[in-house]
């Protein structure tokens, strides 16, 4: 996506999930197909970890009809609720509160299923935060609250933007077991979900501070060390525990030469079909304001 | 089965200047109108919940959720944490899920806590994803007025939700619209602003017992006229039809309509009377610099230029914060004397100077506190 977006083919800013994939993938894995996802516009891991339909993908960031939500949605809102991706929002901390409700009806409806709230550091300086980690321990909702933290809001480290930087701590004042986990440990994450789901599909929350590290820049295809906020040096030891890597090296060479060659192939492919689907036609531009409703 | 805006109902608004019980039909409060709304929707659908501060405590929002606890349960029906943001976040969350949530906010001043759901979420919702999903959810606020109410108890902010794609917008007048606008509001597939005012709250009208809708987009005329058109948003229609009364001594036929729904707006009915009259004033519970009735006076008016020569004209909330003493309050708000002194002005194309002498049968319904 990186390399395709010079083109200006893409016609949505992009928050690139590169650096980060190992808390969607982890979390994601472990996970059924009937448990539901909410994420921020840093959206395309989780889109993808949670089955999404990568050709839908491409195409909403190419403003496609074909696209996830029908080129109308963009890179910061993929949805795939034929998977259990329920969306994802461009203002902070905004689906935290849209999970507890989806949570919340989960367990009125008796489903044994439980909802993954996906959020960064930043959404733990927002109020809505606070409101729903209470509410989700007054309910005991099936519930985990999965914070990224790669500890930067756009430019601003969390330690200029935080009193007391201790997001679990937090959670803990409010009554939810949590837990960091150091070094985004992809295998030990998903252990730990596998362990967690059945308690927490039972009802009471849970909350992880998964950290992790954003290659790239803030929104667009870069690197931004020129800036000066931060350092190369900084990234360096997330590139050496690079997860993405790591699996690959525990598959051995042929079987991981055919995998990426499949990776490639489906890549392409879904490149091919964002560029050779059509547009919206002009009367979508009208289409779906309200859902006709029948009394 | 849906009602025509029209006929049977369209007196229901004159009564309320009456009350009482009217051939045989039978007369409910505009808080029981709701209460049985709710009543009816929830023991019909289990999908349908209800939440917010204060719903299941002993005062039950005025009386609007008494008895629902009971009867539906505590997880049907709850009282909520001081979470305005998150609550209504999580009513989206719920409508997702496939629920229709009720979400009631004793105040429409404390709306404000929740417009990044309202508005970037919950309204966008079924367009930003492609139409893959809807929000089927209800907002119940109520506007305050009078025993000192003051800034932050008294504002009738639906204007700011008109101007926002995707968010229906209705503000009953009467018991009769109450219900059955409460009723096509929860049936509703997508998310409504439902605005109630709390001096009509205890104001009594006809209300059938069984099930109906009041459809979305559909304005009501409720008196018959030919000289002006007074269109009134919520309380301010039975401002306006008190006002038709003094206009009646002086010789004036006031045309008096509820928009009822204010999105979707029904504008051709209030076109239709305005070809006829040629004086259009709306009269909204709101201030007036881009209102409610701004908007329908300038929709009107796209439609009607080069057509007909009209005159129009705006009332509405003083363009200042509301103030707690009654001697600047009264003065705040339009009434029925000041609406008919405007309007005799514009039929008459001149300021006359005029204020009708107050009559005891048309005056301000008087609110005792303690809300």
């Amino acid at each position: 996506m990186a390399r395709a977006y010079p083109s200006d083919k893409i016609k949505s800013p992009v928050h690139l999930s590169i650096g980060q994939e190992a808390a969607s993938v982890g979390v994601c894995a472990a996970l059924e197909p009937e448990d539901v996802v909410f994420g921020t516009y840093r959206c395309h891991a989780l889109y993808l970890a949670k089955g999404g339909d990568l050709k839908a993908m491409i195409a909403e960031l190419y403003g496609k009809v074909t696209g996830c939500a029908r080129g109308k949605g963009g890179s910061m809102h993929l949805i795939g609720t034929e998977v259990g991706m329920h969306g994802a929002s461009a203002v902070v901390g905004t689906t935290i509160a849209n999970a507890i409700g989806h949570a919340y009806a989960l367990k009125y409806q008796k489903k044994n299923a439980l909802v993954v709230s996906f959020f960064g550091d930043g959404a733990t300086e927002e109020g809505v935060f606070g409101e729903s980690l209470n509410f989700a321990v007054l309910k005991q909702l099936p519930i985990i609250f999965v914070c990224e933290n790669n500890q930067y809001a756009i430019h601003t480290h969390q330690s200029r933007r935080q009193g007391k930087p201790n997001v679990c701590a937090r959670a803990e004042a409010y009554g939810i077991p949590a837990e960091r986990i150091e070094h985004g440990d992809v295998l030990y994450l998903y252990e730990r979900i596998k362990a967690l789901a059945p308690k927490v599909r039972g009802g009471g929350p849970h909350f992880l501070e998964v950290m992790t590290y954003r290659w790239q820049e803030h929104v667009g295809p870069n690197r931004d060390f020129q800036l000066g906020y931060r350092t190369e040096d900084e990234m360096h030891p997330w590139v050496e525990n690079d997860q993405v890597d790591r699996l690959k090296h525990m598959v051995d060479g042929p079987r991981r030469a055919k995998l990426e060659e499949e990776v490639e192939e489906e890549i392409a492919a879904a490149f091919a079909f964002a560029e050779s689907s059509p547009v919206p036609p002009a009367e979508e531009l009208y289409a779906d304001i309200f859902k006709e409703s029948h009394s | 089965m849906t009602t025509p805006a029209t006929s049977s109902a369209a007196s229901a608004a004159s009564r309320l200047l009456k009350g009482g019980t009217l051939n045989g039909e039978r007369t409910l409060s505009y808080v029981d109108a709701v209460r049985e709304a709710t009543d009816q929707e929830m023991s019909r659908d289990p999908s349908v919940i209800i939440f917010g501060l204060d719903v299941d405590d002993p005062k039950a929002i005025q009386g609007t959720t008494k008895g629902l606890l009971e009867k539906h349960g505590p997880q049907r029906v709850f009282g909520t944490p001081l979470s305005e943001d998150a609550m209504t976040g999580a009513a989206i969350g719920m409508a997702l899920a496939g629920l229709r949530p009720i979400h009631v906010h004793i105040r429409m001043d404390f709306l404000m806590l929740a417009m990044n759901q309202l508005v970037n979420v919950a309204s966008k919702s079924h367009y930003m994803y492609g139409g893959k999903v809807c929000i089927p959810m209800v907002v119940r606020s109520m506007i305050g007025k009078s025993w000192g109410q003051g800034a932050q108890h008294s504002q009738g902010l639906y204007s700011f939700l008109m101007h926002i794609p995707g968010l229906k917008v209705v503000a009953p007048t009467t018991p009769y619209d109450a219900k059955g606008c409460l009723l096509a509001a929860i049936r509703d597939d997508n998310p409504v602003m439902f605005v109630e005012h709390r001096i009509l709250h205890f104001q009594k009208g006809p209300v059938p017992d069984k099930p109906y809708v009041v459809s979305p987009g559909k304005a009501r005329v409720t008196a018959a006229g030919t000289d002006i058109t007074l269109v009134g948003i919520s309380y301010m229609q039975v401002e306006c039809l008190r006002a038709k009364a003094y206009l009646e001594d002086i010789g004036i036929k006031a045309e008096v309509i509820d928009p009822i729904w204010l999105s979707p707006l029904d504008t051709e009915t209030i076109s239709h009377s305005v070809e006829k009259t040629g004086k259009l004033m709306v009269v909204d519970n709101g201030w007036v610099c881009c209102g409610a009735g701004t908007e329908i006076l300038a929709q009107v008016t796209e439609r009607l230029q080069g057509k007909r020569d009209f005159r129009v004209k705006r009332l509405g909330f003083a363009p200042v914060t509301c103030p707690t003493s009654p001697s600047l309050e009264d003065a705040f708000y339009p009434n029925a004397r000041t609406i008919a002194a405007a309007a005799r002005d514009m039929v008459e194309g001149k300021p006359t100077g005029w204020l009708p002498e107050e009559k005891a049968e048309l005056q301000s319904i008087v609110f005792k506190g303690p809300f």
